[in-house]
């Protein structure tokens, strides 16, 4: 890629218009990374760019990637809970790695299978 | 553990965000001549009271309800008392508050500044709104980076889509390279 310019963010706004009205909608499913002192120290600003990464590569319009404060459950950072639209509850998976990430995105957030030895527990809280 | 300033300015951020903030602006500089550096994180959140505002360096105190220990001031104070700088705070309540963290630059045990790109898009990867004013200067060279302005160049693409974040972390990666230059 070129040097881009503040300016050239416009340009992908013709390219993009149609992932809008997804994005603007709730969204399929919502990747929230958790990034308090405790999971920035651990290394979750790593996890979160991976994150956006892999969601980018992918070409997946339907995922939000958002980012929230400490847990309460420092010692298992990096975290991130993940939202599918129509499933029970959300899952919050703990002590991330780069190799986690993917296989999350692959097996969950594409085929719906949560990757339950990556998980904390399958709970009921929400994170909204 | 923090290894670099970047992610000190993050965590730092992150309680304005949770402050509930709207505007929030970010300004480093490099003094090679004066050998400083000078990091100040500024926001309109709902500030501290002077005793709160007093306690916040201590680890042993914080506002959250999740746990009882705050980290995020007490570990930037250290970091920049170990590099023959400081770490202030001023805050009004209902109006805002002000991290100001200086560092001897040319310091052995000063950390390295990191990958603010990196912490920029972090920053403006939520669902919260939030205005972020980014300043870099260092040898008379500079980076600016409003994200008011850039939201207003995305028209009706949010900027916290993925494509508008992977945009602002490529351009602000460059420019900080050729800040280094």
């Amino acid at each position: 890629m070129g040097k881009i310019a503040i300016e050239d963010l416009a340009k992908i706004q013709e390219a993009a218009r149609y992932k809008i009205a997804l994005r603007q909608g709730a969204g399929r499913v919502r990747l929230n990374v958790h990034m308090g002192t405790c999971g920035i120290a651990a290394g979750a600003r790593g996890i979160l760019t991976e994150v956006m990464k892999e969601i980018e590569s992918r070409n997946l319009h339907d995922v939000i990637v958002t980012n929230s404060g400490c847990a309460g459950l420092c010692s298992q950072e990096p975290m991130m809970t993940v939202e599918v639209l129509g499933e029970p509850a959300p899952v919050k998976y703990v002590l991330l790695t780069s190799e986690k990430v993917k296989k999350i995105i692959e097996l969950h957030v594409l085929k719906g299978q949560a990757v339950r030895e990556y998980a904390l527990a399958l709970g009921s809280e929400r994170t909204r | 553990m923090m290894e670099d300033l970047s992610l000190h300015i993050l965590d730092i951020a992150e309680n304005s965000v949770n402050a509930g903030a709207r505007n929030i602006s970010i300004v480093i500089q490099e003094d090679v001549h004066l050998d400083r550096l000078t990091i100040e994180i500024g926001d309109d959140g709902k500030g501290m009271s002077a005793e709160v505002a007093q306690r916040a360096t201590d680890p042993f105190y914080t506002t959250r309800t999740t746990r009882r220990i705050g980290m995020g001031l007490p570990l930037l104070k250290e970091a920049a008392e170990m590099a023959n700088g400081k770490l202030e705070i001023r805050s009004v309540p209902n109006s805002g508050t002000t991290i100001k963290a200086t560092f001897q630059l040319s310091n052995i045990d000063r950390k390295p500044l990191g990958n603010m790109a990196e912490t920029i898009t972090a920053l403006l990867a939520t669902e919260h709104q939030v205005n972020i004013l980014y300043r870099h200067s260092r040898g008379g060279k500079n980076v600016t980076f409003d994200s008011k302005h850039v939201e207003n160049q995305l028209g009706d693409i949010l900027l916290n889509s993925i494509e508008a974040l992977s945009l602002v972390r490529t351009y602000l990666e460059q420019e900080e390279s050729s800040l280094a230059q």
